[in-house]
């Protein structure tokens, strides 16, 4: 399979006036043409901060402090933002949490989706209008040509999530990047879209990053799975080897606290204490204080071992043949 | 639409109603204009009927239902000083007021605007704290004495600008204009700046802190995403959202420099109403004070009206319903 994207030892951090704070540290991942990479992590674990990354969208006092981000061979890191702004959009696309919050509610739907199309493709207004329609119809939105001419406050929170989808996919991209885009819907129309975004890559080869924190949606949905705890990847494989045989304590910890994966009536699992603030990480494995594994090794950086091909674990006592 | 334009013209109506009642009364209070009109030597018989020409012998409820009743007719009565009709006498000073207006907050909107954004966009940079800085001094020098600085540069040391007075004017529908011709304009200039310089502050402020907030917004940020030139995240995405506080206080301003820009145009001797105003309440000549409130009134209605309409444009939630008060 061709390679889209590969991320090397990706750092990013922010310089907070409490001091520096690491959010993305020496993350490495890559994703094949027409694959879905699921990136899996809490709140804070820097699974948004890698996608934000990718695109090139660090605000200061964020930057990206070293590491590669190779898209089809070319190294975007420090690339100058018009040549950035030429991939965003174009063959980079993004599509982000909140519905209700991405669309301009000030702008019409057209105004947006057109502008889209003009902002890469030198088209005249007709042509873009029809393709903007077109991307509407190919998301499930219903009598697209009418829907157009409306503001986002009158669509539905899963519609408007479409009308942020056909935006990523009206100039095909060969990489969507995903930031949860299902958590703020309902289950019902989580699926669908879910479905539909999955139909979609697979049809046009599109590289898919689904960023989540909802490790049955990944499971569903992608072919590969990355853990993310505190800014670092600690585990990744394919979906069936990580969830079935996760080698990471963590890994496995997440997986245990799934409410499926409980008794009925006893209390659900959950793993001991709380995540660590990025400000104050220690040397050593930043998981080491919740681990049930931990021991002196731990207070040293844990090495990344590669049990198998595509199969990676950041941990000095990593799970052997699995189990939770 | 209309049923709701109608009801705020209502609704002004029993505003205008309430403020001549509170004007009356106020007026009352402080003293009988006829004290000040007579001249020392008249005696009481004189007294008397100066009283009764002015219609003031009647009791006050009374005096104020002939006022109504004639207002009605659209007749606000006559200034008690000058004896000519008050309502013209105000219309014939207005439009070097809204001249004075409007060229002020043609200002405040062009330099404004632009060095709002410049300082939410860059608020770490030199020349965006140089301009919050300067809209600090903005707010709190007061207007008479930078006024009166404004003169003594411009006018004494540099002798580049006319330091009193409207200038050469042209006659456009009947009314009389400065702005159209070279001698006008330069009479324009000072006054306006000062007047402006409030206004510029308070629309740089407000700008500034529009643009902090919308810049974080996920839009933006998808804007960005999506590709767009950052000009068009700035011109459009960015401006669009933040007009709404901008106009509102524009619209409220506005009304503000029309009805009271009277230091300006006493320090600069610019003939408009402010001036009028000050001189009609010095000598308690209610039918001017009243008249002038009237107008007043209507003109902060109808200005808000034309915020409200413009809210719709600018903001699609919004729909202006029968029922608001």
């Amino acid at each position: 399979m061709a390679e889209t994207l590969r991320v090397e030892n990706l750092r990013t951090s922010f310089l907070t006036k409490w001091g520096e704070v690491t959010a993305v540290d020496d993350v490495s991942f890559s994703v094949d043409a027409g694959e879905i990479l699921g990136i899996v992590g809490e709140s804070g674990s820097g699974k948004t901060v890698t996608g934000f990354s990718i695109l090139g969208l660090i605000d200061p006092p964020g930057r990206i402090k070293g590491g590669r981000i190779l898209f089809q061979d070319e190294d975007l890191v420090g690339l100058p933002e018009n040549r950035m702004r030429e991939y965003r959009g174009k063959r980079i696309a993004m599509v982000f949490q909140d519905p209700m919050m991405t669309l301009n509610p000030v702008l019409r739907i057209d105004t947006q989706l057109i502008e889209s199309v003009l902002a890469h493709d030198k088209v005249d207004r007709v042509t873009a209008r029809q393709r903007a329609r077109d991307a509407l119809g190919q998301v499930g939105i219903p009598s697209p040509d009418e829907r157009l001419a409306s503001y986002p406050h009158q669509f539905s929170g899963g519609m408007r999530q479409r009308v942020a989808i056909a935006m990523a996919l009206l100039h095909r991209p060969a990489l969507i990047v995903a930031d949860e885009p299902t958590t703020a819907l309902d289950v019902t129309i989580q699926g669908q879209i879910l479905f539909e975004v999955q139909k979609l890559c697979k049809e046009s080869r599109t590289a898919l990053i689904w960023i989540s924190h909802d490790l049955s949606v990944v499971a569903g949905l992608a072919d590969r799975v990355a853990v993310m705890y505190a800014g670092k990847l600690v585990e990744q494989g394919s979906v069936d080897d990580v969830l079935d045989r996760p080698m990471h304590p963590y890994t496995s910890g997440l997986i245990g606290s799934l409410p499926s994966n409980n008794i009925r009536g006893q209390p659900l699992r959950q793993i001991p204490g709380m995540t660590p603030s990025l400000l104050n990480l220690s040397a050593g494995c930043a998981f080491r204080t919740r681990c049930p594994r931990a021991d002196a090794a731990c207070l040293e950086s844990p090495p990344v071992s590669v049990p198998a091909s595509g199969r990676e674990v950041r941990c000095a006592h990593p799970l052997v043949g699995g189990g939770s | 639409m209309i049923i709701y334009v109608a009801r705020r013209l209502a609704q002004a109506l029993l505003v205008v109603f309430a403020m001549t009642l509170i004007v009356f009364l106020g007026v009352n209070v402080i003293g009988s204009p006829v004290d000040i009109l007579i001249s020392p030597d008249c005696n009481q018989a004189c007294y008397q009927a100066s009283l009764k020409a002015l219609g003031l012998d009647l009791p006050l409820h009374q005096q104020y239902l002939v006022f109504l009743k004639n207002a009605v007719t659209g007749d606000l009565g006559k200034s008690f000083a000058i004896g000519v009709p008050a309502l013209p006498l105000i219309v014939e000073r207005m439009p070097a007021t809204l001249e004075l207006a409007l060229s002020a907050m043609f200002l405040a909107i062009v330099i404004g605007i632009p060095l709002g954004m410049w300082a939410g966009l860059k608020p770490d940079s030199v020349a965006g704290k140089t301009i919050m800085g300067g809209s600090i001094l903005g707010f709190s020098l007061p207007t008479f004495w930078v006024g009166l600085m404004l003169i003594m540069v411009f006018a004494v040391y540099l002798g580049v600008l006319p330091s009193t007075g409207r200038g050469e004017t042209v006659q456009v529908f009947g009314v009389r204009l400065s702005i159209l011709t070279l001698d006008g304009l330069a009479h324009l200039i000072l006054p306006a700046v000062n007047l402006a310089l409030y206004k510029i502050s308070l629309v740089i402020r407000l700008t500034r802190a529009g643009v902090r907030e919308t810049i974080t917004q996920d839009y933006v940020k998808f804007a960005r995403a999506r590709g767009l030139k950052a000009r068009r995240v700035i011109l459009v995405h960015v401006l669009k959202n933040i007009m709404i506080p901008v106009v509102t206080v524009v619209g409220l301003e506005l009304g503000n420099v029309i009805a009271f820009s009277v230091v300006s145009e006493t320090i600069f001797s610019w003939p408009g109403m402010g001036k009028l105003l000050i001189d009609s309440l010095r000598l308690l000549d209610r039918p001017v004070v009243v008249a002038y409130l009237m107008i007043t009134v209507l003109m902060f209605v109808v200005i808000n009206l034309i915020v409200d309409v413009l809210y719709t444009a600018l903001d699609p939630r919004i729909r202006l319903q029968g029922a608001a008060i």
